[in-house]
C-alpha cells in the first residue's frame, strides 16, 4: 500500500483549513482573515468555472471575468431598483451569465486557438466598456451596493461567517459538479474534444454543441461568483471585468494546476496570499510576483498539483 | 444487381490549379472489400477525405446504402454506418486505450448530454469497447494510456475505434502504415476475419497485403481510376503496369 499521495494530503489539508477558518478567525479576534479568504475562495469559484473550458476542455477563454461583472451587476441593478430577494438576484445571475456565455460562445467556437482567446478577450472587452457607460449604475465609478441580498431570514449575508460559509458551501457545490461532469459522458466527449477534436468528429461527435454546452455551465458557475463577489464588497464597477482580472483567473487555473479538480481551488489560495503578502513587502509586489510566475510555470509543468503529483511519485 | 453500398459518381476536388480527383467514380458492394491504390500524390486520402466528409468535393456525389451523403459533415455519415481510420494514427492520446474505443461506442448509443453518471461506469459501452479491443488482440492493454502504446498497437487501436461504432462501411487509410514485417502479417490476418462481418474500403501501399485481401482492386493515378478489376485483372492490364508499375515486378513477383 502506497498510503495517501502528496497532491492529495496537501489538498485535504487545504480544504480543512478553509473549513475551519472563521473558527481561528473568531477565536484569534483576527476578521481580516475571514474577509481575505472570502475573496479568496469567492475567486478560486470562478477560478474553478474557468477551469472547466481551459483546463478540461482545452477552450481558452481570456475573457471570463466578464462574468464576474454580469453576476454582479445583476445583484447590483436589481437592488438598486429595489429587489433585494436573494431569491430573484441570483437566479437573474445565473441565468443572465447563461446568455452572454449562449452568444459569446456560439460566435467565439467559430475559431479556435489565438483567434477563440482574442475573440473571448474582446467581447469582454465590450462588456467592460458597456458597464462603464450605464449612467444610471453608476457608470465608471460603479455601483455601490446597500443591502446584501435577503434570503429571507434562511442565511444571513451581512454575518461574515455566515457570508463566509455559503461562499465555501458554492465553491464545493461548484467541484462537486464539476466532478461529476468531467466523469461523465459529456465530460469525457469535451475532453475528447481538447484531445483530438478530428477524432472526435470521425467517431461520431459534433464538436461545437458540446463545447458550447460546456462553455454555458462554466459561465452560468462563474455568474455564481460574480453575485458572491457583489455581496461580498457591497459594490460592483467595470473594474471586475478588466481583462486584467480574467488574466487574473488564468492566472490561478495554471498555477494551481489546469484540468485539475482542485488545482484552481489552490492556485487562487496561492495567488491572492502571495498578492496580499507581497503588497505589504513593497508597492512593486507584482516586480516579485511575475518573475515568481514565470519560474513557476517554466519549471513546475502541471502547476502546484503537478508539481506535488510527481513529489508524490519521487 | 442490389443497389451497392457506396457509390462514388463523377467526383471532382482540386486544389487550385491542381485536380486532386479527377472524375472518380466507383462502387463498394456489401461484403466486398475493395482496395484503392496508387503512387504516391495520387489523391488517394484525398479521396478517402471526401468520403468521409472531411473534405466536400467540388461536384459528383456520394451515396451510402443509396442515400446521398456528399454533404453531410463527418459525424452525420459516421451516424449511418461510416467509419473510419487514419492514415496517420489519430487517437485521444491521453486516454486509455478502453476510453478511446468507450467513446466510439457511446457515440452510437444514445445521447452524451449525461452530465452526472459516470460514463466509465456504464457496462454496456465498456463491453462493447473490450469486445472491440478482443476483436484487435489488444484486451490486456485496455487501461493502458494510448500516449504509452507502441505504434503498431496504436494501429490495432485505431481499428477497434472504427469496429466500436459497428458500421457498414469500414474506410482504411494505409493501415499497415509504419507496420513492421510481423506486425503487416498480424494486420493482414486481422482483415481477412474483419471483412467476413463488414465492407472495406482499403488504401493500402503494401501490395502483396493489397493483392491478398481484395475483391476489387481501383488504381488511381493523377486523380483519376484509370483501372478497376479484381486483383487478376489488374495484374494483367497494360495500362496499370504503364501508368503505375514502375515497380511492376513487385505485382508479378508476389503474383
Amino acid at each position: 500500500m502506497k498510503g495517501l499521495s502528496v497532491s492529495k494530503a496537501v489538498t485535504a489539508l487545504m480544504l480543512a483549513g478553509l473549513v475551519l477558518l472563521p473558527l481561528y478567525s473568531s477565536l484569534s479576534g483576527n476578521i481580516f482573515i475571514l474577509t481575505l479568504f472570502t475573496r479568496i475562495v469567492i475567486l478560486a469559484l470562478a477560478a474553478a468555472s474557468l477551469n472547466l473550458i481551459m483546463g478540461f476542455g482545452g477552450m481558452m477563454s481570456f475573457g471570463h471575468a466578464a462574468y464576474l461583472g454580469i453576476g454582479g451587476y445583476a445583484v447590483g441593478m436589481l437592488a438598486q431598483e429595489g429587489v433585494g430577494s436573494g431569491f430573484i438576484q441570483f437566479p437573474v445571475a445565473l441565468a443572465a451569465s447563461a446568455i452572454y456565455a449562449l452568444v459569446i460562445g456560439a460566435l467565439s467556437l467559430r475559431t479556435r486557438g489565438v483567434y477563440f482567446i482574442m475573440i473571448t478577450l474582446a467581447f469582454a472587452q465590450m462588456a467592460y466598456y458597456v458597464a462603464s457607460g450605464l449612467a444610471r449604475y453608476g457608470g465608471d465609478d460603479g455601483l455601490t451596493i446597500y443591502k446584501r441580498s435577503d434570503f429571507s431570514g434562511l442565511i444571513d449575508l451581512s454575518n461574515r461567517t455566515q457570508f463566509y460559509y455559503l461562499c465555501l458551501a458554492c465553491l464545493f457545490g461548484v467541484i462537486f459538479l464539476i466532478w461529476r461532469i468531467v466523469n461523465s459522458r459529456f465530460g469525457l466527449v469535451v475532453q475528447g474534444l481538447r484531445s483530438n477534436e478530428q477524432r472526435m468528429q470521425a467517431i461520431g461527435f459534433p464538436a461545437k454543441r458540446y463545447q458550447l454546452v460546456c462553455f454555458v455551465i462554466s459561465g452560468t458557475m462563474c455568474g455564481l461568483a460574480g453575485a458572491l463577489l457583489a455581496n461580498n464588497t457591497d459594490f460592483v464597477s467595470p473594474a471586475v471585468m478588466y481583462w486584467t482580472r480574467s488574466g487574473d483567473l488564468m492566472v490561478m487555473v495554471i498555477l494551481g494546476g489546469m484540468g485539475t479538480l482542485f488545482g484552481p481551488v489552490m492556485g487562487a489560495v496561492v495567488y491572492l496570499l502571495l498578492e496580499e503578502f507581497l503588497s505589504h513587502i513593497t508597492e512593486y509586489w507584482a516586480l516579485i510576483m511575475g518573475p515568481l510566475l514565470l519560474l513557476i510555470v517554466l519549471f513546475g509543468r502541471g502547476g502546484i498539483m503537478g508539481v506535488l503529483g510527481r513529489a508524490g511519485r519521487g | 444487381m442490389a443497389e451497392p453500398l457506396l457509390r462514388v459518381e463523377k467526383l471532382v476536388r482540386r486544389f487550385g490549379g491542381i485536380i486532386a480527383t479527377d472524375n472518380v467514380s466507383l462502387e463498394v458492394a456489401s461484403g466486398e472489400l475493395h482496395a484503392i491504390i496508387g503512387p504516391n500524390g495520387a489523391g488517394k486520402t484525398t479521396l478517402i477525405s471526401q468520403l468521409t466528409g472531411h473534405l466536400a468535393p467540388h461536384s459528383g456525389s456520394v451515396s451510402l446504402a443509396g442515400r446521398d451523403i456528399t454533404y453531410l459533415p463527418a459525424y452525420r455519415r459516421c451516424a449511418l454506418g461510416l467509419a473510419r481510420s487514419f492514415q496517420i494514427t489519430s487517437l485521444l492520446l491521453d486516454f486509455t486505450a478502453a476510453d478511446n474505443v468507450a467513446l466510439a461506442a457511446q457515440a452510437h448509443a444514445g445521447t452524451s448530454f449525461r452530465f452526472f453518471a459516470n460514463a466509465r461506469k456504464e457496462t454496456g459501452l465498456r463491453d462493447a469497447a473490450h469486445a472491440a479491443l478482443d476483436r484487435v488482440g489488444l484486451a490486456h492493454r485496455a487501461d493502458v494510456l494510448v500516449s504509452k502504446l507502441s505504434h503498431g498497437e496504436r494501429r490495432q487501436i485505431e481499428l477497434a475505434v472504427a469496429l466500436a461504432s459497428k458500421p457498414k462501411l469500414l474506410l482504411l487509410d494505409e493501415p499497415m502504415a509504419g507496420l513492421g514485417v510481423t506486425e503487416s502479417q498480424g494486420m493482414v490476418k486481422l482483415l481477412q476475419e474483419l471483412r467476413k462481418e463488414v465492407s472495406i474500403v482499403l488504401v493500402e501501399h503494401d501490395m502483396p497485403a493489397v493483392f491478398a485481401l481484395a475483391d476489387r482492386i481501383s488504381v488511381l493515378v493523377y486523380g483519376r481510376v484509370i483501372a478497376s478489376g479484381d486483383p487478376a485483372a489488374i495484374r494483367q492490364n497494360e495500362d496499370v503496369k504503364r501508368a503505375y508499375l514502375g515497380d511492376q515486378h513487385v505485382v508479378t513477383h508476389h503474383g
